[in-house]
């Protein structure tokens, strides 16, 4: 299982990991829900345009994720989305399946591209691929303490001279990269479950940021490193095991999160006054 | 108050209007805040209460008049203003602690990964006792109530050592005690940090123990003052354009703004502005 | 000249065409019955559901490939499915709804991988991610037809006979109790319904583009018009214009030097998208001119 070709794999596997992870934390701390589905589904286009032209599809997926990042943020400054954006995403959906026709090996070629072939990777794409994660995470650490201001509290941040659209745009961007390192690997409709399953389930078992983080790349390698080798042994799609995996982590992560709640006992109610801590404390 | 004076303001409005799709929304605002004055902005809903703290925190640009800081313009990135927003809306599933929010507000405007040490760690610890959230320090923003997350929003303002603590409508959404008990928590805070406040309401009698001046918005204009000089029939008649009347009724302050057809009450009860 | 002009537009052969034929038929009768729900889905704010059972459908339609039965029933089954657990879940929590349903969602798609692997595996044709993802409407055998055509009649009736009670409870669901309209029972038949749309759709264009077919031709009327009533015929109408011309177009593009044909199912979107544009165009200069028209009055005074 770990000797040449599917070293490569391993290594691909373990980065794109890593950085949906990281950058996945942010997602979820941002609700960027349809960014996380829109991204690699354009990602998805620009590898097909990319077969056309001839050209390495990373060029292709980069431009397109590129571009929807920065449409995405210029049309949520607009107003709202959900109708348009979905529109415009179908499009692109059809735009690839016309470039994709031209191809010869056309239905692998859309099978690979939306589900995934990390065992198809070669030793080339180790560097790329590591190239834009570490550019994703460098990113992220640098912008840490801005992009949390400015997730949690806009308004405040504004005040503050951090502002929220080109903050938008920026972490937008940062997931273009990300996309693009990873779509290769999980495929452009299963990139969401990396991305988003591990930090959401990694919120249900601690309430302190950077440990949470730590915790989604765990996680997310957990993932990836069952899909690879059950993937290896039982000759069955990775992408059918990313899907399933990241679900039943999640769903682990929220049924402890329940039991938690229920033996800690309920949350107060919001606007309750009852302050146990205020009572004693009032007129020092 | 002569120039020299006036580089002492930590807030200076001088003229400022503001025009918003066609609608004139302040007109020639001009009132100044001292360093350590309790000052309430005081106006119903609508009268431009919120502009007003939005051109302040640089959120809003004044069609005509200047805004200064400490003597100097308004700079996108200012320390001086602590603003506490109104409401916030955390998702009880955020992995963020009472006392992560009040960390962001010491450095969250700076790049890079906060470097968890122990003066960072005490200096937290410090506003968090100030404001008596230590009791829920390390429980999920989310999860807390909305008078905690309040006391947890001024923590994080009042860390990074601002001169003026903004606030914006901190009293509508509490009930009674829960608005006397914050009151007094930012009077304190006021003393001991020597920090001006400025808070805007719709009622202005939770807060006459401890305001030191007010300024009254409606319709767009503007009265500072302190209390017996402000609120007058014959000042508030100006701002609002029609007779006005002023109740002193049992240590509470009574508006009654406006003719038969359209009155409008301030005072009358917490969080009601009745219009018939 | 008629004949000329006629035969620059319809290539030749294209009506005595026999896949050219059901394709006008069920895609017509599909387009027709999506426009419609798809009206009430935008104005309901619940083009998210529509996505989620386009995934489902995936899965549904690689698992009946699997099976040997049409891709139809598979979409069929797996949006009834879809449909009663998401009413009987409650999916119209906002807080959640994304991660959760997205995680769900990923697992279903997950499946589709596998079946579709297996069909390929399977049988030595490599043509069911392509049929199952982004359909055919030339290569619908003629004997679904009428099942098509049924089942879009079916769906449009129901909308007919709802229209008053949908309406309500889609505009205002506290103003419909009042007036005595079962409101959870209409949003669950409006559920079945949109499923039904959906899976239908996934037969034309495929699953992946099938939201096109619900959302495009509604998002479009409905940038035209705010009257329901009104929208809902124009949907229709869009839907109907727009799946004919893509046929045309698929149709024609194969005979023109150097191409090697468009795939319907892009074609169907393609246009149906210029429409939209055309529709948001249209009414963002018309917004405007009003705007310059206000502007001039208010400085007037």
């Amino acid at each position: 299982m770990f000797s040449g070709f599917m070293m490569s794999a391993w290594i691909v596997a373990s980065i794109v990991a890593v950085v949906a992870g990281v950058v996945g934390f942010f997602v979820v701390v941002r609700g960027s829900a349809f960014a996380a589905h829109a991204l690699p589904q354009s990602a998805f286009t620009g590898a097909a345009a990319a077969s056309l032209i001839g050209i390495s599809a990373v060029y292709g997926m980069g431009a397109f994720a590129l571009a929807s990042a920065l449409g995405i943020a210029w049309l949520g400054k607009r107003g709202r989305h959900d109708v348009v954006t979905a529109l415009i995403l179908v499009m692109l959906l059809g735009l690839g399946e016309l470039f994709l026709s031209y191809s010869v090996e056309y239905a692998q070629a859309i099978y690979s591209l939306l589900f995934g072939e990390v065992l198809g990777v070669s030793t080339n794409e180790i560097l790329p691929t590591a190239l834009l994660a570490v550019a994703a995470i460098l990113a992220v650490a640098v912008m840490y303490r801005p992009l949390m201001l400015t997730s949690i509290l806009p308004e405040v941040g504004e005040s503050r001279g951090v502002r929220a659209y080109r903050m938008e745009v920026l972490f937008l961007v940062i997931l273009a990269l990300a996309t693009t390192a990873s779509v290769p690997v999980v495929g452009a409709l299963l990139m969401f479950s990396l991305m988003v399953g591990p930090p959401a389930a990694s919120r249900c078992f601690t309430d302190n940021p950077p440990i949470a983080i730590a915790l989604s790349v765990a996680l997310a390698l957990l993932t990836v490193w069952a899909s690879l080798a059950i993937a290896y042994e039982r000759n069955l799609p990775v992408g059918f095991l990313v899907g399933t995996i990241s679900a039943a982590i999640y769903i682990v992560g929220r049924v402890w999160a329940a039991w938690r709640q229920r033996r800690v006992g309920r949350r107060r109610p919001l606007g309750a006054r009852v302050d146990s801590d205020l009572v004693g404390a009032a007129g020092t | 108050m002569g120039p020299a004076e006036a580089h002492r303001d930590v807030v200076a409005l001088d003229g400022i209007g503001v025009w918003l799709s066609g609608r004139e929304i302040l007109h020639e605002v001009s009132f100044s805040i001292r360093p350590g004055q309790f000052t309430g902005l005081i106006g119903s809903n609508g009268a431009g209460k919120t502009t007003i703290l939005r051109v302040i925190l640089g959120l809003q640009e004044p069609t005509t008049g200047q805004v200064l800081i400490d003597g100097k313009p308004r700079l996108r990135r200012n320390r001086s203003v602590g603003y506490v927003p109104q409401k916030v809306v955390i998702d009880p599933d955020l992995p963020l602690r009472a006392r992560d929010v009040v960390g962001l507000g010491l450095d969250g405007y700076r790049f890079g990964l906060p470097m968890p040490s122990l003066p960072r760690r005490r200096r937290i610890d410090e506003m968090l006792e100030a404001v008596d959230a230590m009791g829920f320090a390390d429980s999920r923003m989310g999860n807390l109530s909305g008078g905690e997350q309040q006391r947890v929003l001024i923590a994080h303002a009042l860390i990074g050592q601002p001169e003026l603590l903004l606030l914006d409508e901190p009293l509508a959404n509490l009930d009674i005690a829960s608005g006397h008990e914050i009151v007094e928590l930012l009077r304190r805070i006021a003393a001991e940090h020597h920090v001006a406040v400025l808070l805007s309401a719709h009622d202005m009698n939770p807060l006459l123990p401890v305001m030191d001046r007010v300024v009254y918005v409606a319709a767009g204009r503007a009265a500072s003052g302190t209390v017996d000089e402000v609120v007058r029939s014959e000042v508030l008649a100006e701002l609002y354009g029609h007779p006005v009347a002023v109740l002193r009724v049992e240590g509470r302050i009574l508006v009654v703004a406006g003719s038969h057809a359209d009155t409008e009450v301030l005072g009358s009860a917490p969080h009601s502005v009745e219009r018939t | 000249m008629i004949d000329l002009a006629a035969n620059i537009v319809f290539e030749p052969g294209f009506f005595s065409n026999s896949p050219v034929q059901s394709a006008l038929v069920a895609g017509g009768a599909v387009a027709l019955m999506a426009g419609v729900v798809g009206v009430f889905t935008v104005v309901r704010g619940q083009s998210f559901a529509g996505h989620s059972f386009a995934d489902m459908d995936t899965t549904g339609g690689s698992a009946a490939f699997l099976l040997g039965i049409g891709a139809l029933w598979g979409f069929l089954a797996v949006s009834v499915a879809a449909a009663a657990a998401m009413e009987l879940l409650g999916v119209e929590r906002r807080r959640g709804r994304d991660v959760t349903t997205g995680v769900v969602l990923g697992a279903a798609l997950g499946l589709a991988a596998l079946f579709l692997y297996w069909d390929t595996t399977a049988s030595s044709t490599t043509g069911a991610a392509t049929t199952i993802l982004f359909g055919s409407l030339f290569t619908i055998s003629p004997s679904t037809v009428p099942a098509i055509v049924g089942f879009s009649v079916a769906a449009l009736a129901a909308v007919l006979v709802l229209y008053r009670p949908l309406l309500f409870s889609s505009l205002s669901a506290d103003m419909a109790r009042a007036r005595g309209v079962p409101v959870r029972l209409v949003s669950a038949v409006f559920m079945f319904l949109m499923a039904l749309a959906v899976a239908l759709s996934a037969i034309t264009v495929g699953a992946i583009l099938s939201t096109a077919l619900l959302i495009g031709p509604a998002a479009t009327a409905l940038r035209l018009t705010k009257r329901p009533g009104a929208a809902m015929w124009a949907a229709a109408g869009i839907g109907l214009v727009g799946v004919w011309l893509g046929i045309l177009f698929a149709y024609d593009s194969s005979a023109w030097p150097g191409h090697h044909g468009w795939p319907v199912s892009f074609s169907v979107v393609a246009v149906i998208f210029v429409f939209y544009l055309a529709a948001d165009l249209l009414t963002s200069v018309r917004a405007k001119w009003d705007r310059l028209r206000q502007d001039r009055l208010a400085k007037g005074e």
